[in-house]
């Protein structure tokens, strides 16, 4: 985008003396307040826990053993491989995919409907799917919950039509955390990839059709590989945000659909209370994220080639 | 519409579209038409009401809500504006600076707090924050949200800026006008739109924020997610439905207001 339209132009360099205290106070504010701070996390992760949170400054690598191994009750069993923490992760990771392909088969579809409409209804269409993104997110979970629970709207209505006997159980389940996650993230779907297919020259579709080309062939090998970029950047809104999400799989789950952000939260304002632990399991968190993040900026370079 | 041997139309879009919007609503709907609910129960249904209105505001949960509300509402304002503040700054420093070392790690550092995961934020801040023996409270909960919002405020207003073409400051600059005068009279008001959105979405960011409060809030301070989510731990209430309708209803009339703010702002200053 920021190419596009500087393209053309010199780079006007009309406040460039003064940049520096320009560009001072937010790298101060972020650098002081988010940086350190996560650099200082990571020295969190190899420290030794104290009881009742918080730390004694002394090296170990027990939060990242916690991780790995089981050494029983007393820590001088053999290390057997904990299953436990890396089944959360990779619950995560398949929440997190799941939620991911569920937004771009509904919200595909939807952007593309709302690019092909003439320009005045569009804005409106857009509009509506804009609305939820700025509703409170914690609101739009409890919604969800108070829909899907075992006797609410959702059951009153599936049973009303006949179509089950008995409410469907879907709270505590992670179904039901899916669905949560699909449902938070759906508009961070439509809105990259509609930005995409507006920029969309259907002069390409227009040819391949003189062709003979059907539909969904332009669709597969025109339309799509043109508009990736924007819908890996929808891709990417939803799962990375999925990955560390807290509110759903503690809203709509139970103990049995735990993901990294509950068990991080426990760490600190549970029971648990093992700051190191979950320093640690939010640096392997972030560096998941700085990995997927990576592989974007790299699919972006090549794009722009 | 035409037909359907008009390539831009596939069949099964438009009812894809529906379900995407039914999805988006039926929960907010559902929670909108109970909140209006007579009846002590939540499930069952018992006629038209606005008692759970009237206990948002006068119930025995009424204390708690007013503070919290005005705790949210009191540090989005001050977060949303000391974050446009410093997100202008960054966007003339950025667009306006002309060519310099660093670009690419300036920009990664102003959105920084969008990259990492909130939790991780949420962790990191609180270890900060004991670490220096930072009391935890009002003050912590602003520090923090001046942080994410940064880049929520940066991106409309750098999006706006790179629209205008700098020939306003040059010919202002030309008329020896100095940096600070050019700022105030040329560019502040082309970019209005662009700073009024910043501000709006940081705001909105502000007051949607559970995450990151719930970790450095402290004893005893609340904003409104942080109440509602205490609540809504021992089951929906009536009276919480009617609180999210009110946060909902301000959030729709907040969107409103932007979009047409925005709408105002795409003049032919804008060049694409």
């Amino acid at each position: 985008m920021a190419a596009g339209t500087g393209s053309g132009r010199t780079i006007s360099s009309t406040f460039a003396p003064v940049r520096n205290y320009l560009l001072a106070p937010s790298w101060l504010v972020i650098g002081i307040f988010l940086l350190v701070p996560v650099l200082l996390m990571l020295v969190y992760s190899f420290l030794t826990k104290e009881f009742r949170g918080g730390v004694i400054w002394e090296f170990s690598l027990a939060a990242y053993d916690q991780f790995l191994f089981d050494r029983g009750l007393f820590g001088d069993d053999p290390p057997k491989i904990e299953w436990a923490y890396i089944t959360i992760f990779a619950r995560s990771i398949v929440q997190a995919t799941g939620a991911t392909i569920l937004c771009l088969l509904i919200g595909f579809p939807t952007a593309y409907y709302i690019a092909t409409r003439p320009t005045k209804t569009r804005a409106v269409w857009l509009f509506l799917v804009t609305i939820p993104y700025w509703v409170n997110l914690l609101i739009r979970t409890v919604s969800m919950k108070f829909l899907i629970r075992d006797n609410g709207p959702l059951n009153d209505a599936l049973m009303g039509i006949g179509l089950f006997d008995s409410p469907l159980q879907l709270i505590n389940t992670n179904t039901a955390v899916q669905l949560g996650l699909f449902y938070s993230y759906l508009p961070f779907m439509v809105l990259p990839i509609y930005a995409a297919l507006e920029r969309y020259n259907f002069a390409f579709s227009e040819a391949a059709s003189d062709l003979y080309a059907p539909k969904w062939t332009i669709l597969r090998w025109i339309l799509i590989p043109v508009v990736k970029p924007g819908i890996i950047a929808g891709c990417i809104l939803v799962f990375v945000p999925s990955l560390g999400a807290f509110l759903a799989p503690d809203l709509l789950g139970g103990a049995k659909t735990f993901m990294i952000g509950s068990l991080i939260e426990e760490q600190f304002k549970g029971n648990a209370g093992n700051w190191p632990f979950g320093a640690a399991a939010s640096m392997i968190l972030l560096s998941m994220v700085l990995v997927v993040l990576m592989f974007y900026a790299r699919a972006q370079a090549r794009d722009q080639v | 519409m035409r037909s359907r041997f008009d390539i831009r139309h596939y069949s099964g879009f438009f009812a894809i579209t529906c379900a995407c919007l039914f999805i988006l609503y039926a929960p907010l709907i559902v929670v909108m038409i109970y909140s209006f609910n007579d009846s002590l129960s939540i499930t069952t249904w018992g006629g038209f009401s606005l008692r759970w209105y009237a206990d948002v505001f006068t119930g025995p949960e009424s204390e708690k809500f007013k503070l919290a509300a005005w705790n949210s509402l009191s540090i989005a304002v001050m977060a949303a504006s000391v974050a446009t503040v410093i997100a202008t700054a960054a966007a003339i420093g950025m667009i306006r600076g002309g060519k310099f070392k660093g670009k690419s790690a300036s920009f990664a550092l102003i959105s920084l707090p969008i990259m990492v995961p909130e939790i991780v934020t949420a962790v990191a801040t609180l270890i900060f924050f004991s670490a220096i023996g930072f009391q935890l409270g009002t003050l912590s909960i602003l520090v923090a949200h001046i942080v994410f919002c940064i880049p929520f405020a940066y991106l409309p207003i750098a999006a706006r800026l790179q629209g205008i073409e700098a020939s306003y400051e040059e010919a202002a600059q030309d008329l020896y006008a100095g940096r600070w005068p050019t700022f105030r009279y040329v560019l502040m008001p082309i970019m209005g739109p662009g700073i009024v959105s910043g501000f709006l979405l940081a705001f909105i960011i502000s007051l949607d924020d559970f995450i990151i409060t719930n970790f450095i809030k402290g004893a005893g301070v609340e904003t409104l997610p942080t109440a509602i989510f205490g609540s809504v731990k021992q089951g929906i209430k009536p009276n919480i439905m009617a609180l999210s309708t009110l946060m909902l209803v301000f959030s729709i009339a907040l969107v409103t207001l932007s979009y047409f703010i925005g709408k105002r702002g795409a003049d032919p200053d804008t060049t694409a």
